[in-house]
């Protein structure tokens, strides 16, 4: 029943071999067994789940039911779900039930998966390892010690120990990717404006944008069809026709150019990872790609500049927190001010506070020019370099993280390693690109993860490539032990 | 020495749009307090705003009836502060690409000179919620009923130089833009405020001076004063070898005084930048052609026509173009009475405003229809009413007796012309009075209106007076 994948799950439910409502249930006691050890979902839905999943097997037997229905699901706490709390992993929200859906909670709700709960993540997605959340960290499933990466760790982890077939996850500088790769899953980041970010909340306005985590790429083609689409509610969505992603899967990759950036293959790249990328590249080279070797020019500025833009946009975005009208608010406090700096202080996490300080710097008069401004002309000079690669190569291959997963408390204490973690992810979200990582292999026991960038709105042959790898692979079926999760509490 | 004061102003205008700049939520005034305040006005974690694309007609609408430029892709910014009245902890505005810059106002100085005000932008925001210190035990109440409300921000060149040309250019903007049907002005509900930059120079320098910024005043009479006030502070405090700081102050009509606000808001750093949530706004050749095609006459434009083609003074064309409503109800009853544009702008101006002066009312307000008015003046142009008694027959269509024929038929009011009849009374009054007809002849001329008047009094002021007053010189003068 866990080992299906979401097609062989929906074969299963439309021919009655379980019922919905059966899966709902044995997933609520899976989770029961290796929760506790993983702390990947933090707010169970368990009624609301099985109301949902009686309205599937009524669809089902009414012949009313697409790919998705039944199927059940974990969203990230940064999606808004009605009556649900929803704490982006903040104290700040640890009280705050979101009076409305997301729409990505509502066009997975519409085609009639069953959400199980929330899942853990980053304080408002701020993170690579998902330590930094109120509710504690993530652990991942391949080895209790390490960190399954972040933000969007409680999704990837939930999904790779099979507690779903399928999560939601945000990404803004890698965090649907790195996580994906750490626990050896597949994830997608979409083009900027594909997915509407309307009820999510938000961490940086303009790299933000929410996609599937599932085990293969033909699941994530699932759900990303149903996610994908123009939102008028969010004016950042972009108004263009969702393709067909599943039936997309299947074509050949003969004749392929994917360009290899050599800025990603340098140094800072765990030679083991490496090794593991290059067996890889040799399955898509029988698979008939061809290989380029290109530059990307202005890798170095891709760290920095992230630095500057989304710290600068959260410091704004996180304004509203200001323990007024809902979310946490310090105890009787003596003035505004006071109820200000202790709510905030009290409410936020390390990281929020740090990232919401060098924000602020970053756009205060004297230096918004030297660094605000000068890190957006940086940002179009690192997009141009993807456009100019774009004109000779269809995709961009590269590792999702420069190492396989860390050990918890290994980078807490030293941010600008743990920013590092995102080297090879942030420049996706910068240029607005969709990508992917799917898992490419092992080293020392662990999950390595391979991505390929794809021009804007290319969703469909990221998805049809990872597919064709995963035909003749199959790292992405790959589970961890499940015994040394149960026994890991 | 002698002083001279500088002026520029900021005025916010609440855009005439049905629901809020961000948000699907109605604007209406005077709800309970927080009911018109909806997810995005309260900024629950995760909404995004909308713009409201009647707010860009509306402006570009503006834009034109100034003649300014309208930026084809003006950018939304936040403007970040914390206050609890702003739920998001920035507002969004327009920084550093406004969507209407470089326009201007002329204004009619009391020389009778005519000059132009520079307006250097006008940009979109949307409005605070408002904070309620009374009532609340010490504590603070929050309505966000008006938070996301849509404003025009329109700021001037520091053009004026008079309290007076201050509020000239006030009222005009005032009136625009309630000519212009994108707000309706209503300065008690706030929908139209200023705030005044006020600097002082010795004349001749050519160099601003340190100024200050009045904040919030919501009347022209406050404006005026608190103007004036200012500047004297001002000189006062440089001739006494102080300095000016620049600061925001308040006016304080009661105590007839400017106050510094709180330092601390000066302390702020805004930290504007464009708002990742929206785009820029782009305004299609579609939307300017619409907004042009919305545009009405312009008062300018108006007084002229008023002035060279219906041949009114300069002085009555002011008066009827002061609001569109008095000009479109000046042209009403004019139509009745085409040609003789005098007669109706003398009983607009005179019975008219008089009657809604007295009874505190609007023009759109007025018991006396400009249909029904046009009524009237046609019984006035066609003799059937002397003015004496059109006044009469004015008097009961505004009480509500009817349109003007049907009063003149009820209350017998239809004016004699009937030569016999007129003569008839002429040769009665005198014989009634041998010794003004002997002081008449004898040279006393002005005694001749004594006889106008009994003949009226006794035809019960229905009478031609002209025909009388031609009977009676021809009875008396042979």
């Amino acid at each position: 029943m866990f080992d299906l994948s979401l097609t062989e799950t929906a074969a299963a439910l439309r021919a009655r071999t379980f019922s919905s409502e059966e899966l709902t249930r044995e997933s609520f006691q899976r989770i029961a067994r290796l929760n506790p050890a993983l702390n990947a979902m933090i707010t169970p839905a368990e009624e609301s789940a099985l109301a949902a999943a009686r309205a599937a097997d009524a669809r089902i037997a009414a012949g009313d039911a697409v790919a998705l229905t039944g199927i059940p699901l974990l969203h990230k706490d940064i999606f808004c779900t009605r009556g649900l709390r929803t704490s982006c992993g903040s104290r700040m929200l640890d009280n705050f039930i979101a009076p409305y859906d997301a729409t990505v909670v509502t066009r997975l709700a519409e085609a009639g998966m069953v959400t199980l709960g929330k899942a853990n993540m980053d304080e408002f997605a701020m993170g690579s390892s998902n330590e930094t959340s109120f509710y504690g960290p993530v652990k991942n499933p391949w080895d209790l010690e390490r960190v399954p990466g972040g933000s969007s760790g409680g999704s990837a982890a939930a999904v790779a120990a099979g507690l779903v077939p399928a999560a939601t996850g945000t990404d803004t500088g890698g965090s649907i990717r790195q996580p994906a790769a750490l626990c050896g899953i597949t994830g997608l980041k979409p083009t900027y404006g594909r997915v509407s970010r309307w009820g999510m909340i938000a961490f940086a306005s303009s790299l933000d944008q929410a996609g599937p985590m599932a085990r293969s790429a033909a699941d994530a083609a699932l759900l990303l069809q149903a996610m994908a689409g123009f939102d008028p509610r969010d004016s950042t969505s972009v108004d263009q026709p969702v393709p067909d992603y599943f039936s997309g899967l299947g074509q050949a990759l003969r004749g392929l150019r994917v360009g290899l950036p050599k800025e990603y293959f340098g140094e800072g790249l765990d030679p083991a990872v490496a090794r593991v990328l290059e067996g890889a590249i040799e399955e898509y080279r029988r698979l008939g790609v061809e290989f380029v070797e290109i530059s990307l020019p202005n890798s170095g500025l891709v760290v920095p500049v992230y630095y500057v833009v989304a710290p600068a946009e959260c410091s704004s975005n996180l304004s509203r927190f200001d323990g007024v009208r809902y979310g946490y608010r310090a105890d009787s406090p003596v003035d505004l001010e006071d109820l200000y700096t202790r709510s905030r202080g009290e409410g936020f996490g390390a990281e929020v506070k740090r990232r919401i300080m060098t924000g602020t710097y970053a756009l205060s008069a004297g230096y918004y020019d030297a660094y605000y401004l000068k890190a957006q002309q940086l940002r179009r000079l690192i997009r141009d370099d993807f456009q100019r690669v774009f004109e000779d190569v269809d995709l961009i291959a590269s590792p999702t993280a420069p190492s396989t997963a860390f050990r918890l408390g290994e980078k807490q204490q030293d941010p600008v390693a743990m920013y590092l973690s995102d080297i090879y992810t942030i420049a996706a979200n910068l240029a607005g690109l969709p990508a992917l990582s799917h898992p490419a292999g092992f080293a020392d026991g662990l999950p390595v993860g391979l991505q390929l960038i794809g021009p804007h709105f290319d969703e469909g042959r990221l998805l049809n490539v990872a597919h064709a790898y995963q035909q003749v692979t199959d790292w992405h079926l790959r589970r961890p032990p499940e015994t040394a999760i149960a026994d890991g509490v | 020495m002698a002083w001279e004061t500088v002026i520029g102003l900021e005025v916010h205008v609440q855009l005439a749009t049905r629901t809020k700049l961000f948000s699907p939520v109605s604007t209406a005034y005077g709800a309970e307090p927080n009911t018109q305040a909806g997810m995005i006005d309260l900024a629950m974690p995760g909404v995004l705003p909308v713009l409201n694309q009647r707010a860009v007609e509306l402006a570009a609408r503006f834009a034109l009836a100034i003649g300014a430029e309208i930026d084809r892709h003006s950018v939304f910014a936040r403007k970040n502060y914390f206050y609890p009245d702003l739920p998001k902890g920035y507002q969004i505005s327009q920084y550093e690409r406004p969507i209407v810059q470089q326009g201007h106002l002329d204004i009619l100085l009391e020389s009778g000179e005519i000059k132009r005000i520079g307006v250097t932008r006008a940009h979109l925001e949307e409005d605070a919620g408002k904070s309620l210190h009374e009532d609340f035990h010490g504590l603070t109440g929050v309505d966000l009923n008006r938070a996301g409300t849509p404003l025009l921000e329109i700021v001037s060149e520091p053009d004026m130089r008079s309290a007076a040309e201050a509020v000239a250019y006030m009222k005009k903007l005032h009136s625009l833009v309630r000519y212009i049907g994108i707000s309706d002005g209503n300065m008690q509900e706030g929908s139209f405020r200023c705030d005044a930059n006020v600097s002082v120079r010795p004349l001749g320098e050519t160099r601003l001076g340190t100024r200050t910024e009045l904040k919030n005043i919501n009347s022209f009479r406050f404006v005026e004063r608190a103007i004036i006030i200012e500047a004297e502070r001002q000189i006062d405090l440089l001739e006494g070898g102080g300095q000016v700081i620049q600061q925001t102050r308040l006016f304080d009509p009661d105590a007839d005084e400017t106050r510094p606000m709180r330092t601390k808001e000066e302390a702020n750093d805004y930290r504007y930048f464009p708002d990742p949530d929206l785009l820029p706004v782009t305004v299609s050749d579609a939307v300017i052609e619409a907004a042009r095609a919305a545009l009405p006459e312009l008062p300018e434009a108006r007084r002229s026509r008023f002035v060279e083609a219906l041949g009114l003074s300069a002085y009555d064309a002011d008066v009827l173009t002061e609001s569109r409503a008095l000009a479109d109800y000046f042209e009403t009853a004019l139509a009745a009475v085409p040609g003789d544009a005098k007669l109706a702008a003398n009983w607009v101006m005179g019975e008219v405003l008089a009657g809604l002066n007295r009874a505190a009312l609007e023009i759109n307000a007025c018991p006396v229809s400009a249909e029904a008015l046009g009524g009237l003046l046609r019984r006035i142009q066609d003799g059937t009413l002397s003015g004496k008694l059109a006044k009469t027959v004015f008097e009961a269509i505004w009480d509500g007796e009817g349109d003007a024929d049907t009063i003149i038929d009820v209350r017998g009011l239809r004016q004699v012309t009937d030569e016999g009849a007129i003569l008839a009374l002429v040769e009665q009054v005198v014989n009634e009075h041998p010794e003004q007809v002997a002081q008449y002849q004898g040279g006393a001329q002005k005694v001749l209106g004594f006889f106008v008047g009994q003949v009226m009094k006794l035809s019960k002021g229905k009478a031609n007076p002209g025909q009388v007053n031609a009977l009676l010189r021809k009875r008396l003068d042979s």
